[in-house]
């Protein structure tokens, strides 16, 4: 295991006023025992409302924050106590922090980086060759960092993480307020980084669109505990969410009852039904609803992952 | 010099390169100053018969200048970014990288002092050498001990700063902290008038227990010929090191606590 966590605790003391000069004392874990184990190589979501402690956990791993309790190891090396050693080992990008120097040309910052990861010259041009035509650099890697658009600058911080060779890379919403194509851009990039094996990537992200594209197994906290660890697959079978079908009628809905399926709504006169499959394929259910109803359209609709997640958040 | 050092010095000088027209705003404002501050200790030294504290005409034009010069290379009142990003949260992506913070901060000022020697320091001295009557050393040794002095005084500068961006880990807001470092630095630092005009008992607990003198008085008793010019530079040194050692226990100490604000 690459990253491996156990019982990782992370508490804070918040004061509250209780009179006029008075406060309290109130601890807060924002990380209430995490156990996580993670492979060379994978790719993983890890996702969970604002505050479930996500970047906390990340910054556990990555050396910067020390656990109240529990024990962690990335690399095979204690985060906190090998926090340079580690560094070297890494790479990660914060959305919403740049590690860019701001004053800066953007190829400025990536020299600046070789120096204080000491890359060798060559690693170094090839990594930034490769970044440079994954994601377009060219055309504004002589500008300050301060003049780049949102989404220049987060193909400068990816290309800057991966500059040193990185064995793990943790992401925290490396697509928050990016544009479609931007946030396509990235997305294609982390899979090449992922298929071509360089890095087990660690992402966390709001964006759930981010983690259909990209990630196998997701694991979803909240209020600092692990909530979910597997596939989505798994997620939507744990929460009973249910593909759909979609049928648009030339007569009214005649109200029947077909095996493996279960008529969720009747829609726009009777003249639209939504069946979520219930133990049939989507072939069956079709097939019955055609030789009972006359069809005029129909669709299958896959389950959301939002609304699987929104009922995990609200603890349905 | 590790590679990395020289890379953040060099990434420091150009990063303020960068801002031209605050550099000629800066350097314009630091003569107009001096031409005041000249006018007033001349003033002064005339009425007093000649002489201010021991300091001749020429000598005084050699403190204005040098310390209007040096204003901008220890950015006495200037805090370092750290402050900042500290209170932003910013601060994790210092600490994601293999190096120690306080020597990126250190190497990176430097940079910007190299950056201030050229432009904020050069000109004042030369206005100062063109309007007026300057002491000048005659021994060659004491021009380079004035520039070892002023690569100390801009160490201690920095500790001084540095240290005062390091209470944001507790304060969050360090304007009072910068507004008093603001104020002890530059009075104590000899910026407004000669410490000599202060009473002995001040000046002993100024020199021997402050490092403000280190920031500029010191250097320009080196270039005045006050004192000897190795015990001054010894106890700038003693200074920095000190600083520096107490930047490194405090951030040591800061980090452990480190609450990275916003997520």
């Amino acid at each position: 295991m690459i990253i491996e966590a156990t019982g990782l605790r992370k508490d804070f003391t918040v004061r509250r006023k209780v009179g006029r000069f008075r406060r309290e004392k109130h601890v807060v874990s924002a990380v209430d025992g995490v156990d996580l184990a993670i492979g060379r190589g994978e790719i993983l979501g890890y996702i969970g409302p604002n505050g479930a402690g996500k970047s906390t956990t990340l910054k556990m791993l990555t050396g910067v924050l020390t656990p109240s309790a529990g024990r962690a190891r990335v690399c095979g090396l204690e985060p906190v106590a090998q926090r340079v050693t580690l560094a070297r080992r890494i790479g990660v990008v914060f959305g919403q922090r740049s590690q860019l120097w701001w004053d800066l040309p953007l190829a400025e910052s990536f020299s600046l980086l070789r120096h204080i990861y000491k890359v060798p010259a060559a690693d170094h041009a090839a990594r930034l060759k490769r970044c440079t035509a994954l994601l377009g650099l060219d055309e504004f890697a002589q500008t300050p960092v301060r003049q780049l658009s949102l989404g220049q600058r987060m193909r400068g911080e990816l290309t800057a993480a991966l500059l040193h060779g990185p064995e793990v890379l943790f992401l925290d919403e490396p697509t928050i307020g990016l544009d479609v194509l931007s946030k396509q851009a990235v997305r294609e990039f982390l899979a090449e980084v992922h298929a071509a094996g360089e890095a087990t990537i660690v992402l966390t992200t709001h964006d759930l669109a981010d983690i259909e594209k990209l990630c196998r197994r997701l694991v979803v906290i909240d209020h600092g505990r692990v909530v979910h660890d597997g596939s989505l697959d798994e997620l939507h079978a744990r929460y009973g969410s249910r593909r759909e079908i979609v049928a648009d009628l030339d007569a009214a809905w005649p109200g029947l009852t077909l095996p493996g399926a279960q008529v969720t709504a009747v829609e726009n006169d009777g003249r639209r039904v939504r069946l979520a499959l219930d133990g049939a394929t989507a072939g069956e259910v079709v097939a019955a609803l055609a030789q009972a109803v006359p069809l005029r359209d129909l669709s299958v609709q896959e389950p959301e992952i939002e609304d699987v997640i929104a009922r995990l958040y609200r603890r349905d | 010099m590790p590679r990395a050092s020289w890379a953040l010095i060099t990434a420091g000088f150009r990063r303020y390169a960068t801002y031209r027209q605050a550099t000629f705003a800066g350097t314009f404002t630091n003569i107009v100053f001096g031409f005041l501050r000249c006018y007033i200790m001349l003033s002064v030294a005339a009425s007093a018969g000649g002489l201010l504290r021991g300091y001749d005409s020429a000598q005084l034009v050699t403190y204005v200048w040098l310390g209007q010069g040096m204003l901008a290379v220890v950015n006495m009142w200037v805090p370092l970014d750290i402050a900042e990003r500290v209170r932003t949260g910013d601060v994790v992506t210092d600490l994601f990288r293999p190096i120690n913070p306080l020597w990126t901060y250190l190497w990176t000022d430097i940079g910007r002092a190299g950056f201030a020697m050229l432009t904020r320091f050069t000109v004042p001295i030369a206005a100062g050498l063109v309007f007026f009557e300057m002491h000048l050393p005659r021994n060659p040794l004491t021009y380079a001990l004035v520039v070892l002095s002023i690569v100390a005084a801009a160490v201690v500068g920095f500790g001084g700063r540095y240290l005062i961006g390091l209470t944001a880990f507790w304060l969050l807001d360090t304007r009072g902290a910068v507004a008093a470092w603001g104020m002890l630095s530059t009075v104590g630092s000899g910026l407004y008038f000669p410490l000599t005009v202060l009473p002995e008992w001040l000046r002993v607990v100024l020199w021997v227990g402050t490092p403000f003198p280190s920031l500029l008085q010191a250097t320009a008793d080196i270039a005045v010929g006050r004192g000897d010019p190795l015990l001054i530079l010894a106890g700038q040194v003693f200074w920095a090191v000190v600083l520096l050692a107490l930047c490194g226990a405090v951030q040591r100490r800061a980090t452990r606590k480190l609450v990275v604000q916003g997520g």
